[in-house]
């Protein structure tokens, strides 16, 4: 209500600042502007604005108000935060490392650096979960009670050695978001480079080849893309649940073939689009004549030219294989405990939401978990978002 | 006309065919249990007598294919067959009621189509019209901040949307429930109100991909001659581009609009589960989870044909509204 009556009265605002405009200066971008343009720049001060209030409001003394825009703080703090450290490490890049990284670096935008930083701290915090994390993600920490609320402050039932806090069984929640990195990303990377092998083989192998084996393995492709890949994980992974204790491996080996069996369809379609472009190609001929055989067709002539479409498309097929894991554990067929795993957590921990109005930090375990997730896909997207416009030659 | 009654009956037939194709698939993926329903409904302690009489009542003692067509059959006619679940219950129970498949999918079929229906009046406006704008204003400070935008909420997973939609509108500003546990004849308004989180959520996640394709479809055709000759006749850059450029950039628009809604059908069940909503994908779920076999089945099958049967549309309305292919050479 109180939103639409703004809306309202920008809207004559918006002629006033226009009109306003064209009289104190006579620059042609003031007398050509049209009224939509002059109400998005009212628009964006009023939000500005109103981001500013809310920020201070978050510091009111009124405990009731603070918590109120408190999330809203962080948020702000968080961009603010993000905006300076890709700054700054788009300035390290340029400043060292060798010639050809320096100028990678001088033409980046700034979400490229923001992505970039972000894997590799992602990378780091996964490679060396062990000795970050302050406890073991499996370890119930003896004299220790459970759901301990994150804050650390022991009047809101905190404790500073667990700054997080714990879970419902003990578990200290910070260890197990570090020892997440390790799990979920993990899992998520190998899930993929298994998609990879699989469906950029088959691609290529199909363009080469061509004749009944392109037939068949497409008709078979077209019809396992034909069920929505969730779905068909889920199916597929009821079934895996029941195989599994007999066969005596666990769930989640079950979860990465199923995954990468469903995602390597759509691998497939690439690369098989991608090398039948190439396949089409002279030099091709040209090395078909010499007569070398198909292992050399295919390492060194096709594969090196079809190496930038891939690797685009791995960053893409990540995310989706690691928010369909994300996905799959959230509803409680994925990663499988006692393995610390960012779907799992926000599950888990979800109820703490409510909370949020009197106690904000007990309410950022789960958004903390799901942001981990989200952080990550947005990273990369970012970056694979920059390398297809650079190498599609796109500049403007 | 002939040819595009022809066309479209060739690809319905094909998507007829994809369709038969993906319940074999779904029906042998199914069959590749270990052991037989009949051992998974009694579980451990399956005397040999119970199990040859759930084996019997069930029809698991003829053959594969005999199997196969008796399912496909029932499907067909509207008979997905017994949920193992509910008829345990309802045995325990001494009834009879709730226990087809039909009867628990139908409901909630209804609730989903609701939910869905409600998302995409909500996202193809918005999602159009702020791809226009952005169109208009590319490569402004706005079509930067809108790709950085879209980008982000293309990559998050739906549950982040949803959790921070549910702390910003349902926690911290008690504007909207957070649960949306709509009962069959609930007034309307009231039906929205506990619709219009999810579909929000739902909205964000479909928006975002949708407007970026309407941005591209539009700019590419802004590069060609026609337009270029509108604007040296000096129509206002936003006529150009609703009069001269959204009529051929239709197609790809009503495409990618089409595949959107498939995809709402994954992403719905994440939602449904957050919001505790009735439909459809809480029930797969729940069905996963207990091994419901039937009902993972049907639920499966349904998605399938309606990711199908979408994929089909948006194929059929792309060459109705393209002259070029509507009369192929």
């Amino acid at each position: 209500m109180t939103l639409a009556l703004v809306l309202l009265a920008l809207l004559p605002l918006a002629w006033v600042f226009r009109f306003a405009g064209q009289r104190l200066t006579r620059r042609p971008y003031w007398r050509d502007m049209t009224f939509a343009v002059a109400y998005g720049y009212l628009l964006v001060a009023v939000l500005l604005a109103w981001l500013a209030w809310a920020y201070l409001q978050s510091m009111s003394a009124d405990a009731e108000v603070a918590n109120t825009y408190f999330f809203l703080r962080v948020a702000i703090n968080l961009f603010i935060g993000f905006a300076i450290a890709a700054i700054l490490f788009r300035l390290l890049g340029r400043a060292v490392g060798p010639a050809w990284s320096r100028k990678a670096f001088r033409q980046m935008p700034l979400t490229a650096a923001f992505g970039m930083l972000t894997i590799i701290v992602y990378v780091v915090v996964a490679i060396f979960a062990p000795l970050i994390a302050p406890y073991g993600q499996e370890q119930i920490i003896p004299g220790v009670a459970a759901n301990i609320l994150p804050g650390g402050d022991p009047a809101l039932g905190g404790n500073p050695d667990f700054p997080l806090g714990t879970d419902q069984i003990g578990r200290d929640i910070l260890s197990r978001l570090i020892y997440g990195a390790q799990n979920t990303v993990g899992i998520a990377f190998a899930t993929t480079c298994l998609a990879f092998v699989l469906g950029g083989t088959l691609g290529i192998l199909a363009a080469t080849l061509g004749g009944w084996l392109d037939n068949l393995l497409s008709r078979a492709v077209d019809v396992l893309m034909a069920i929505p890949s969730l779905i068909f994980a889920l199916l597929l992974m009821t079934i895996a649940s029941v195989w599994a204790p007999r066969l005596g491996i666990p769930l989640t080996v079950f979860m990465v073939f199923i995954i990468a069996v469903i995602d390597s369809t759509r691998v497939y379609r690439l690369a098989r689009a991608v090398a039948q472009n190439i396949v089409v190609m002279d030099y091709i001929e040209a090395a078909k004549l010499r007569g070398e055989g198909l292992r050399y067709l295919v390492f060194k002539e096709i594969l090196p030219n079809a190496t930038a479409p891939l690797l685009a498309e791995f960053g893409l097929r990540f995310c989706f294989v690691f928010l369909t894991i994300a996905a799959l554990s959230f509803l409680g067929v994925g990663i499988q405990p006692p393995l610390a795993d960012w779907g799992t957590m926000v599950r888990d921990l979800a109820s703490f939401i409510n909370f949020a109005a009197f106690a904000p930090l007990a309410a950022s375990a789960p958004l903390l978990a799901a942001g981990a997730i989200a952080l990550l896909t947005v990273a990369v997207n970012f970056l694979v978002d920059w390398m297809l416009h650079r190498s599609s030659g796109l500049k403007e | 006309m002939n040819t595009v009654l022809k066309i479209i009956l060739q690809r319905l037939g094909l998507g007829l065919l994809t369709l038969l194709v993906v319940s074999i698939v779904i029906f042998l993926a199914v069959n590749a249990l270990p052991g037989d329903f009949a051992q998974v409904i009694l579980g451990q302690g399956a005397t040999e007598q119970a199990t040859a009489q759930i084996r019997r009542d069930l029809g698991l003692d003829q053959p594969l294919v005999m199997r196969y067509f008796a399912w496909l059959g029932g499907m067909a006619t509207g008979d997905l067959g017994t949920s193992f679940a509910q008829l345990n219950f309802a045995q325990n129970m001494g009834g009879s009621g709730g226990v087809t498949v039909v009867e628990q999918i139908a409901p909630r079929f209804a609730n989903t189509m609701f939910l869905a229906g409600v998302t995409a009046a909500i996202a193809v406006p918005v999602a159009v019209g702020l791809g226009i704008l952005a169109a208009l204003y590319r490569n402004t400070a706005f079509d930067k901040a809108a790709n950085v935008a879209t980008l982000s909420s293309i990559s998050s997973p739906e549950f982040f949307m949803a959790y921070v939609l549910i702390l910003f509108l349902a926690v911290l500003n008690p504007i909207l429930p957070s649960l949306s546990n709509i009962y069959e004849g609930m007034p309307f308004g009231e039906r929205l109100t506990r619709t219009l989180l999810p579909a929000l959520t739902l909205t964000l996640v479909v928006v975002a991909h949708m407007m970026r394709m309407t941005r591209a479809s539009i700019i590419n055709l802004l590069a060609s001659p026609y337009i270029e000759m509108a604007r040296l006749k000096g129509i206002a850059p936003m006529r150009i581009i609703v009069r001269h450029a959204l009529p051929n950039a239709l197609a790809p628009i009503i495409n990618v609009i089409a595949l959107n809604l498939a995809y709402l059908i994954t992403g719905v069940v994440v939602v449904e589960v957050v919001f505790v909503y009735p439909g459809i994908g809480q029930l797969f779920v729940d069905s996963v989870k207990i091994r419901d076999i039937p009902v993972v089945q049907a639920c499966c099958l349904i998605f399938a044909a309606a990711y199908i049967l979408l994929n089909l549309t948006a194929d059929v309305m792309s060459i109705l509204s393209n002259p070029r292919l509507r009369h192929p050479k």
